[in-house]
């Protein structure tokens, strides 16, 4: 019970598992393969997005990006206009993803600390920014992707999802900088208590800076292979990102109240979220029910797993 | 320590001010406005985003912040437009449990420490699914009474003045002056004290979640009344225009520093902020980024003038 | 005044224990209060007075023990409501008005009676006249916002609210360090009323920490330590000496004064302060032991801070850092809860030795076991979460984190609270040890033995420092004289 209580993640994978029996069971198991590559598909895209949302949470209470789906949008729209389709440009085009990721989490964090807003805020009028940004670049125009990243975007190697094996690679890279790295150290120290963090010589603002960028780098790098993957950018492709990004965080073990990460708990919350929605599917809940449950899911979650009090 | 005007009375007057510069500049650019109809035009839809506005303020006056606004007034709508218009009595049985879910929410909230951020984002999902449910395309036909109501031409002023400062008496009674407001206004600002004192603030909050549930129904009601039909993503823009109302009427997120008449002034001033955006021929495209941009500079505004108060008082 | 076997105690505590964690707040008191009493009630800080304070009003559940109220056995369901029905009101020592309301309004929040209409007029009328019986001439108007007060004004309007009566009963007042604020004539004007509201058969328990205030006020004084009630007697069997040994000080013996001549061969200080409104300079050299005093809220530790981020960056991590900090509000300012002890101690030290960014972790088990060892830390192992050690032991691994770093200064804002003596002592010696080796260190404390081992003290007052005193100049009568100004003269 103690090793199950040390790993927290254990729960959301468990889940999963059962949300995928359960819809084989009625599909008579005919769709196994590729039900499993899908799961992996979409969760991947959830998974890069929500590992930059988990490190912005992690930062402590009041901490959320609200402006994941615009910057996806964002550096998918334009990424792809710059390309148009010429392979040669691929490296530019993810180049100026990047680009558009810094940015856009220097500008949050510039926000958050010039106006001393709650980042929920600031991040909330940046997207509305952002978005308009997007609007005017695309200007509704669907520019197909170059064929090679079209196709590696859904491409598979021994049947693993190509997306699937890049998220791996970032879950693995967040692993690693939170329970080896001093940045991992100094961001789970201000999540507990910003204040006794600046006061034991963090640097506070670089570190939460950081977080920031790191975020926004995390959303446009899932824009970018996202606009690749649906064969071009569409205004609306990241919104449903907005709370999945902090579902899957909460879902997945990491502490709402702050200074609490766990990177591997954002896969099986992320496999889960998208096999109950697929399960709705095929049991034929529309769209409207869809929405409630996975709201229910995520208050379910917070409700059962709580906000951290601390004892006198 | 002496001062020409109380911290209360500031709060309200740049506010004030703001909405009249504003006034101005619209009256500038087209002075047809300058009329009981062209005052009607500019304000139309105040109403609904004032009651929206206040029902995020009393969230926002125990130090939390509600994301479901927008879809819960489009769910209020969405009722309104079916339910209470062909079966009024289910209707206000929906909505009164609209409200006890709420009131619900505010406990939960409490009790379990939780983010209110987090727990509204949850519901903002449960709302508008119930909203596609309810109305799964635009439709529905506003209640006759209603239209009614949102139509009547006063003498004097359009409809939406009148109402708005009437909407502003009521809420400022009910917030500032009764002694139940007090102790509202009290939780957030010193939470530990209220609870000192032997009051129950898990019923204060629950309270405070229900009144601004019946704040945000009566905003759906109204906007209904004016549209005369509804839509499941109606009201989406509220949660950002109510934070940016409360905030522009001088509210703070923290610390139970809220004022009502402020509000509505806020309320009134971003309505003639989308009137004065499609006065000054912004691209379409443009117009979402704008509001992010009027918030930006709001809050920055904002700051200034704190940063100058501090330092009178501490001079 | 002494009818207590007639009328039933106001309030009667029997064998009270409450444990938080490893601390043993309070350990089998015994105490009584009858009508018309007031009982003065002193002790060291983490002495269990707050503890005490607090199970009387209801906000904490004893762990053993009974509680009764006017007579009636409540330990089973003695609550904040119940305490406050049955007449007990408490000033708090940290502010516990809300600032964002109006003096009337936080009056309503103190008096549920106080509602229907026409609730304002009462309510400042209520308030208007107790200000006007305890604080004449006070200048308060009912209609103004608290957050706009001064501090002592703020102060007076607590003390008045707890003292004033709609149609609930005041039996029992707690008046907790109720004069910190105060200059010398409302302190006096308090002490007072006091003596006039028992005369009238009130009750009141007067925490202090300013011994003649208490010998003035009280009819009988209860002296505390460690969560034991080690001295009751009637007020006029004590005196201000007699009190300060039976609180259990160390200041008795003094330590011999340390010499250091830095000053006078010309040295750069190592810290210095822009003198804004301070009629000192703020200046520390190098190996000296420079002490913060006055009453406490006043400055100091705003000061320490404001240092700490003066020497430190908000951007980057200095390999070097010049500055460490001692918090002494642990829980604000020092310990990152869901931590084990081991990373508590070594997060300021790890950016000294990052490669690549990555944390060396042998080292870092390599300094916990030695610090561990040198400081005394009891816990069998590291690992073990922060929280489980008793307050001293966490406030040793926070030593271990500024001690541990290489920075020169070492800012300490009143780190002893709450701390056993055993633990005082081994500090103590530390401190000086690391003194002599060149550190510096300024320290901010509430305990007047602590401040008297210093080499120079700056004494506060209303956030700005109003005297330095050094060498033999540091003495308990000396700092309390520039503490309170008038007051003292």
């Amino acid at each position: 019970m103690t090793a199950l209580s040390r790993m927290p993640w254990i729960w959301s994978f468990l889940a999963a598992g059962i949300v995928w029996v359960i819809t084989l069971m009625f599909t008579g198991g005919a769709s196994i393969v590729g039900l499993t590559q899908a799961t992996l598909t979409f969760a991947a895209f959830s998974v890069i997005v929500g590992t930059g949302q988990m490190f912005v949470i992690t930062l402590g209470p009041g901490n959320i990006d609200l402006s994941i789906p615009a910057t996806m949008t964002l550096a998918g729209t334009v990424a792809l206009k710059l390309m148009g389709g010429d392979s040669g440009l691929i490296v530019p085009g993810f180049l100026v993803a990047i680009a558009i990721g810094l940015g856009v989490g220097v500008a949050n964090y510039a926000l958050i600390k010039l106006l001393r807003i709650p980042p929920i805020i600031a991040t909330l009028a940046m997207s509305f920014i952002i978005q308009s940004a997007a609007i005017w670049s695309n200007r509704g125009l669907r520019i197909r992707p170059p064929e090679i990243l079209g196709d590696f975007a859904i491409g598979s190697v021994l049947g693993v999802p190509n997306v699937a094996i890049l998220a791996l690679v970032v879950t693995v890279l967040a692993y690693v900088a939170l329970e080896k790295s001093l940045y991992g150290r100094w961001i789970l120290a201000i999540g507990q208590n910003i204040r006794a963090a600046r006061m034991a010589g963090i640097p506070v603002d670089g570190v939460r800076c950081g977080t920031y960028v790191l975020c926004a780098v995390l959303a446009s790098l899932g824009g970018y292979f996202l606009a690749s993957f649906s064969g071009g950018a569409a205004l609306n492709m990241g919104a449903e990102y907005l709370l999945m990004s902090i579902a899957v965080v909460v879902i997945g073990g990491t502490s709402v109240a702050g200074g609490d990460s766990n990177v591997p708990g954002i896969w099986g919350a992320s496999l889960f979220m998208f096999l109950v929605v697929s399960m709705l599917n095929t049991y034929g809940f529309d769209a409207g029910f869809r929405m409630i449950m996975t709201g229910l899911i995520i208050i379910g979650v917070i409700v059962t797993a709580g906000g951290r009090t601390v004892r006198f | 320590m002496r001062r020409l005007v109380s911290a209360d009375a500031l709060r309200v007057l740049v506010p004030a001010m703001s909405l009249a510069v504003l006034l101005g500049a619209v009256f500038y650019l087209q002075p047809r406005t300058m009329s009981y109809t062209g005052l009607n035009l500019l304000f139309n839809l105040a109403v609904p985003i004032a009651l929206a506005t206040l029902a995020q303020m009393l969230i926002m006056a125990v130090n939390d912040l509600d994301l479901s606004m927008g879809a819960f007034v489009s769910f209020a709508a969405c009722v309104t437009a079916t339910f209470l218009q062909s079966a009024p009595l289910l209707g206000l049985l929906i909505l009164a449990a609209a409200v006890a879910v709420y009131a619900g929410l505010g406990v939960i909230i409490h009790l379990r420490n939780l983010p209110a951020i987090v727990v509204t984002l949850g519901m903002s999902f449960v709302w508008s699914g119930l909203a596609v449910l309810i109305l799964p395309s635009p439709g529905g036909a506003a209640p006759e009474w209603i239209r009614a109501i949102m139509t009547v031409r006063p003498p004097f002023a359009p409809m939406a003045i009148v109402a708005s400062v009437l909407i502003a008496v009521i809420a400022h009674l009910i917030v500032m002056r009764s002694s139940l407001g007090v102790v509202l206004r009290g939780v957030g600002g010193n939470r530990r004290s209220v609870e000192r004192a032997g009051w129950s603030v898990v019923r204060v909050r629950a309270m405070t979640y229900a009144l601004a549930a019946v704040f945000a129904i009566l905003a759906g009601i109204s906007l209904v009344g004016l549209t005369t039909a509804a839509d499941a993503n109606i009201a989406m823009r509220y949660t950002l225009l109510s934070i940016a109302g409360v905030i522009l009427g001088g509210g703070e997120f923290v610390g139970g520093r809220v004022s009502p008449i402020g509000a509505v002034i806020g309320a009134l001033t971003l309505t003639l902020a989308a009137s004065f955006l499609s006065f000054l021929r912004i691209s379409p495209d443009w117009q979402i980024g704008a509001q992010g941009a009027i918030l930006i500079l709001v809050l920055a505004i904002r700051l200034v003038l704190n940063r100058r108060e501090n330092k009178e008082k501490r001079a | 005044m002494n009818d207590e076997s007639q009328l039933p105690a106001v309030i009667a505590v029997d064998g009270a224990r409450k444990s938080f964690g490893a601390v043993k707040a309070l350990d089998g008191v015994d105490f009584t209060v009858a009508p018309g009493q007031c009982i003065g009630l002193v002790g060291h800080n983490g002495a269990g007075k707050s503890t005490l304070v607090n199970v009387i009003n209801g906000g904490i559940t004893l762990d053993q023990g009974t509680i009764a109220l006017a007579g009636q056995n409540h330990s089973s369901g003695h609550s904040i409501a119940r305490a406050r029905s049955g007449g007990i009101r408490c000033v708090f020592q940290e502010l516990s008005l809300c600032p964002n309301l109006t003096v009337l309004e936080n009056v309503r929040i103190a008096h549920r009676t106080l509602t229907g209409f026409g609730w304002r007029t009462r309510a400042a009328k209520l308030i208007s006249a107790q200000l006007d019986t305890i604080f004449p001439g006070h200048g308060i108007s009912a209609g103004s916002v608290v957050g706009d007060l001064s501090i002592a004004q703020r102060q007076m309007v607590e003390i008045a609210t707890a003292f004033s009566r709609d149609s609930d009963p005041v039996a029992l007042v707690i008046l907790d360090e109720p004069t910190s604020s105060l200059d010398a004539s409302r302190a006096h004007q308090l002490i007072e009323y006091v003596k006039t509201f028992t005369a009238e058969g009130g009750a009141v328990i007067f925490i202090s920490h300013i011994l003649g205030e208490i010998l003035e006020a009280a009819h009988r004084v209860i002296v505390m330590r460690d969560g034991k009630v080690v001295g009751d007697r009637p007020a006029s069997e004590f005196t201000v000496p007699g009190l300060v040994q039976a609180m259990g000080s160390v200041a008795a013996k003094r330590q011999a004064r340390r010499e250091t001549d830095a000053r006078a061969s010309g040295e750069a200080p190592v810290v210095a302060r822009p003198q804004h409104t301070d009629a000192v300079a703020f200046r520390a050299f190098r190996g000296e032991l420079v002490g913060l005093a006055g009453l406490s809220g006043h400055g100091q530790t705003e000061t320490l801070v404001d240092l700490y981020k003066s020497l430190s960056s908000d951007w980057r991590a200095a390999r070097d850092p010049k500055a460490a900090f001692v918090a002494g509000d642990r829980l604000i300012d020092g310990i990152f809860p869901i931590w084990s002890i081991l990373r508590n101690m070594s997060i300021t030290v790890l950016a000294d030795w990052s490669r690549r960014g990555f944390v060396d972790v042998a080292r870092e088990i390599g300094f916990g076991g030695d610090w561990k060892q040198r400081i005394g830390i009891r816990s069998d192992d590291l690992e073990n979460p922060i929280l489980s050690l008793s307050g001293g032991n966490q406030q040793k691994a926070l030593f271990a984190r500024a001690l541990g770093s290489r920075a020169e200064v070492v800012l300490m804002d009143d780190p002893m609270r709450g701390v056993d003596i055993g633990t005082k002592q081994d500090v103590y010696a530390m401190l000086r040890q690391e003194a002599d080796k060149g550190r510096t260190f300024v320290w901010y404390s509430t305990e007047m033995d602590e401040v008297s081992v210093c080499d120079r003290v700056y004494v506060f007052r209303d956030g700005r420092i109003v005297a330095e005193l050094a060498g033999d100049a540091v003495s308990e009568d000396a700092i309390l004289a520039a503490s309170f100004g008038e007051r003292a003269a």
